[in-house]
């Protein structure tokens, strides 16, 4: 580095304290760092492909560097200031990342090239940095003691920010905050240089000061906001990271991803993880398909926003029509837009066989008189009155009353090992209703043993070839499997779940605990 | 601040107790602080349930004006009509007698109504969101001794199925939906009325004798097989010893069995202030007791379903008074006992020459339309009714959720229902209403109320509806709010089985007499069964 172009310093009043800078120097490579695996992160979480994303991002991260290294030359004059400064900017843009790339997710169709954008800003910002403070310190002591300083508590700083990211910050903190504390602390490590380096700052002084605390109280600020994105209890509540969360007037959603996929939760309860929902989403569906009478053409989807089992439905060709009424459009638009879920689902929600209606099923039913071949129903658990509702007799008995004659019902009910009175509630309060039944089960992983329930108008045998579409769990024998019920889940004695009654409610609350605790 | 002036505060402060008087201050002083200027007062209307007909009315009568006393001359030789039947009030026993003379086969009935709108305290309303009521909002399910009411019913294809002793079992989706109750106490919703967090063992102890002591009643039979305390009352037993309560205050009778416990005492008053707008010392001890064991069929019977409709008992008024002639707007002033009926319509005074009449109006104004019937020293309780019309939920605060009827156990209101709750729409814009009964002196009530405007009475539905939902001004669209100066019948000590309400029953001439006022006690099913019972009546005096 030249410094023959340095202006004649400032007649130092006192000397600089270099130990403060070599502090200063860490912090801001542990928050440069932190910001590249922020980024590198959001990419593989949102995107996927986490091979390509990290090797993008600390690709394009190091050569930004370069960049602002050999952008440095250029900066000649006031370089205390401009330190200063690109320090606040580096606490703007790197602070502000990770919020701003979540908003972006949702909102922009070139994610990718605003993320990369982000990585190169930061990392052309950094590169700037480490050339002049070296070149500020320069004079204080010898060159090599510098250079051996300087690039010691650099690489100090990027082993401490490689330790903590995955060990403190994502798991304690989350993605958003830990963007957000960075800058805070690059703000703060701005303002704190407007003291070390004061002398040298000269009128400019009180403005950059000025600037750097309104960036400090900014991110500060925007840190009580973050619980937007994610609640303190959320980033810690959850084994994996969170990726997304978004809260409706209905509910809270919130996508994690771990090792093994995706997880949807919905108010804190797992709706799926992408590594078993197969097995889940297969049972349910194509049993119903089989046990119609005729290949079926037109089928309801009540619940079911993620699109799961609509992929399913979508797979047999003799389905003209589907309708999927879900309460929540916040839930039926994540599951088309947010690329692993879309994925996921095989963009089924897009399929021009698909209307998407937002209402509540039970209200729907009852003033849409259509009648179907196949109606698959997928709601959360019953653990609330809004909810319970739509497991009563009245439910069922509206259900029944637009089922083809020749039609067939699935029905999602609860786990018949940790919910066992829930799940035959369930059950006879459908038969209540006048509907012929079979209670069916089969094992998901992440959800432990799960309940289902086929049914028809009138009484029949359960299905005993599976469809010819592309299974991943289901067959003949598994099939076969489903419809016998292992001795710790048989029938046990239950009231039937009514709108002015709702046993299911105390039932499902009261046997969950149990497990829960 | 200056848009709450004192005025409103006292107001607010005298309907709701010096709590709800600072809720509403705060919740000023809070917006002036914010800077938003005056507290946000959602725009509305009061609207008039006929009453200011109904004076006026009165006072040309007094003054033996167009329709007055003798006023047969008044009405122009071309004014008068001849009907068969002429019913004067279009409420539920008014309606419910034009229903049983239809189904009868007797043809020719009028039905002429002061108010704009028909159905009295039962009508509902309706927005583009849902329908609502403005009173009366349940019914009791059906046992089997209610044949009129069964039937009524069947026509609504409300009956699911019958047990085999004949008990009707109602359709579930007119069932009140769980959670029907919760209280607010202390920044929590407890589910049900009665508080049982942090009840001592006594209050827990006088809770199950005060349940025993239900349960007995409801279990009792006389001679005749009659229930001590049936619905309709008319099917009750007359023993003495039970009509013998009616003179005790309800009260007395908890005192007189050592239940002093606050919160039974708290559910026995809000249950009286609720269906009687008393209090429970105001009470008579045999209404008191009929509110809780008329609605058990026998001992260990939980309380039977309550039956709700989202515009409440108005959906039975739509359907009572499907193929009814009804003309609206019109004050009654005279009946004769020879049927001639003086009327005052939109295009002036008018006159009805009938075979039969029914008078099917509140007692107090059927003494001024057929003087010289026995008196009785009948009271009538205010009601102020609010329809919130809401843009979205306000947040809930922790405890039970969402439930039909939400109650404040710290204030006078009787809380709010929810109209879309039997329907099951659980979020989203909706409609609820807030009710508020006058326990003290009737005239008092009027007075108090006298002139308060929109805004007034704006500020103490939301005052008390902040009580638990903080932010409920922020998603109030608007609001309707009506005051029913005479809204019901009161049965204070020694009113309901007074010796001259069975002679009030009795037919004058060719009048005959339906209103639940006629029972003691305000309850849709009284008002049908006098109704339905006037019509049979007519039906065999006309055979």
């Amino acid at each position: 580095m030249s410094s023959e172009a340095q202006p004649p310093a400032a007649p130092a009043a006192r000397p600089i304290p270099a130990g403060a800078l070599y502090v200063n120097v860490f912090i801001v490579a542990t928050c440069g760092l932190i910001y590249e695996l922020l980024a590198g992160t959001l990419g593989s979480y949102l995107l996927g492909d986490s091979v390509t994303q990290f090797s993008l991002v600390i690709g394009l991260y190091l050569s930004a560097m370069g960049i602002g290294a050999w952008l440095s030359r250029r900066l000649v004059k006031h370089l205390a200031r401009l330190f200063i400064e690109i320090e606040i900017g580096v606490a703007l843009v790197g602070g502000l990342s990770a919020p701003v790339l979540f908003i972006a997710f949702g909102g922009t169709a070139s994610f990718q090239v605003v993320l990369l954008g982000f990585v190169v800003a930061i990392g052309t910002l950094v590169g700037l940095e480490i050339p002049l403070i070296m070149r500020i310190l320069e004079g204080t002591v010898s060159f090599k003691d510098l250079v051996s300083r300087v690039l010691t508590f650099d690489y100090v700083g990027a082993l401490a920010a490689s330790v903590m990211f995955p060990l403190l910050f994502v798991p304690q903190l989350g993605l958003v905050r830990t963007s957000l504390l960075m800058g805070t602390l690059n703000a703060a490590v701005a303002l704190w240089g407007t003291w070390l380096l004061g002398d040298r700052l000269g009128r400019a002084k009180l403005g950059v000061r000025a600037r750097a605390a309104l960036v400090l109280v900014g991110m500060i600020v925007a840190v009580g906001f973050a619980d937007r994105f994610t609640t303190w209890a959320e980033d810690s509540m959850y084994s994996d990271p969170v990726v997304y969360t978004e809260t409706s007037p209905y509910q809270r959603l919130l996508v994690t991803r771990g090792r093994a996929g995706f997880n949807l939760f919905l108010n804190g309860n797992l709706q799926f993880a992408s590594a078993d929902e197969y097995r889940y989403h297969e049972s349910l569906v194509h049993p119903a398909m089989v046990a119609a009478d005729a290949p079926p053409r037109r089928v309801l989807i009540l619940g079911g926003g993620d699109g799961l089992a609509l992929r399913e439905v979508l797979a047999h060709p003799s389905v003209e029509h589907v309708t999927l009424v879900d309460l929540d459009p916040a839930m039926t638009r994540l599951a088309e837009r947010f690329p692993p879920l879309a994925e996921l689902s095989r963009h089924a929600l897009a399929d021009r066989r698909v209307r998407v209606v937002n209402e509540d099923a039970m209200i729907w039913l009852e003033e849409h008189a259509e009648t179907w071949d196949v109606m698959i129903v997928d709601f959360p658990d019953p653990n609330t009155y809004a909810l319970a509702k739509l497991y009563t007799k009245l439910f069922y008995t509206r259900a029944k009353a637009r089922l083809a004659p020749g039609g067939a019902m699935a029905v999602q009910a609860t786990s018949p090992l940790f919910a066992r009175r829930a799940y035959w509630c369930v059950i006879e309060t459908m038969r209540a209703a006048g509907l012929a039944v079979h209670p069916y089960q089969v094992a998901v992983p992440s959800f432990g043993v799960w309940g289902y329930a086929l049914a028809r108008r009138a009484p029949f045998d359960p299905p005993t070839r599976v469809p010819s579409v592309a299974l991943r769990y289901l067959n003949e024998a598994a099939l076969a499997a489903m419809f016998q019920m292992p001795a710790d889940m048989t029938p046990v004695p239950v009231e039937i779940n009514q709108l002015d009654n709702q046993v299911l409610v105390r039932y499902y609350e009261r046997e969950w605990r149990r497990w829960q605790q | 601040m200056a848009a709450v002036g004192p005025t409103r505060r006292d107001f607010v402060g005298m309907l709701l107790g010096a709590a709800g008087g600072a809720a509403a201050a705060g919740a000023a002083g809070g917006a002036a602080c914010g800077g938003a200027g005056a507290p946000r007062i959602p725009p509305g209307v009061l609207v008039e349930t006929g009453a200011r007909r109904g004076h006026a009315a009165l006072r040309d009568l007094a003054a033996g004006g167009a329709g007055g006393a003798g006023g047969a001359g008044a009405v122009a030789p071309g004014r008068w009509r001849a009907h068969r039947v002429v019913i004067v009030g279009a409420g539920i026993a008014g309606l419910g007698a034009a229903w049983e003379l239809r189904r009868r086969g007797i043809a020719d009935v009028v039905v002429l109504e002061l108010d704009d709108v028909f159905g009295g305290t039962a009508r509902g309303g309706e927005s583009p969101v849902t329908r609502y009521p403005w009173g009366a909002h349940y019914i009791v399910a059906p046992q089997r001794n209610q044949p009129h009411l069964i039937a009524l019913l069947e026509e609504l294809g409300a009956i699911e199925r019958y047990l085999p002793d004949g008990t009707p079992i109602a359709a579930e989706e007119l069932r009140c939906r769980e959670l029907e109750e919760r209280v607010f106490y202390r920044g929590r919703w407890y589910e049900g009325l009665y508080l049982e967090a942090g009840a001592s063992a006594e209050d827990l102890r006088q809770h199950a004798a005060f349940k025993r002591e239900i349960a007995r009643w409801a279990t009792f039979r006389d001679e005749a097989g009659r229930r001590a305390f049936a619905l309709p009352v008319s099917q009750a037993s007359e023993l003495p010893e039970l009509r013998a309560l009616d003179g005790l205050s309800f009260g007395a009778w908890l005192d007189a069995r050592g239940l002093t416990s606050e919160r039974l005492r708290w559910l026995c008053d809000y249950s009286c202030r609720d269906d009687y707008a008393l209090t429970a010392a105001d009470t008579s001890a045999w209404a008191g007791l009929f509110y809780f064991a008329s609605r058990r069929s026998g001992f260990g019977s939980t309380y039977q379903s309550v039956l709700t409709w989202p515009d409440g008992n108005g959906a039975l008024v739509r359907h009572l008074a499907a193929g009814a002639r009804i003309e609206t707007g019109v004050a009654v002033t005279r009946v004769g006992e020879d049927g001639t009926i003086h009327a005052l319509g939109p295009d002036g005074p008018f006159g009805v020459r009938a075979e039969r009449v029914v008078v099917a109006v509140p007692g107090f104004v059927a003494d001024r339309l057929v003087p010289g019937r026995p008196a009785l020293p009948d009271d009538h309780g205010a009601w102020a009714v609010a329809n919130v019309h809401l843009r979205a939920r306000p947040r809930e605060v922790r405890g039970a959720p969402p439930a039909w009827d939400s109650v404040f156990r710290d204030s006078p209101s009787l809380g709010y229902v929810c109209a879309t709750h039997q329907r099951g729409r659980d979020r989203g814009p909706t409609v609820w209403t807030w009710f508020y009964p006058f326990t003290g002196p009737g005239p008092e009530a009027r007075r108090q109320v006298a002139g308060a405007s929109y805004e007034d009475w704006a500020e103490v539905v939301l005052a008390d509806l902040s009580r638990a939902h903080r932010d409920i001004r922020e998603h109030v669209e608007r609001m309707e709010i009506a005051f029913w100066g005479h809204g019901m019948i009161r049965p204070r000590p020694g009113a309901m089985f007074h010796p001259a309400r069975a002679a009030r029953v009795l037919p004058r001439g060719r009048i005959h007499f339906a209103h639940t006022d006629l029972s003691g006690i305000a309850l849709f099913e009284e008002a049908l069964d006098h109704g339905v019972r006037a019509a049979r009546e007519i039906a065999e005096a006309l055979a």
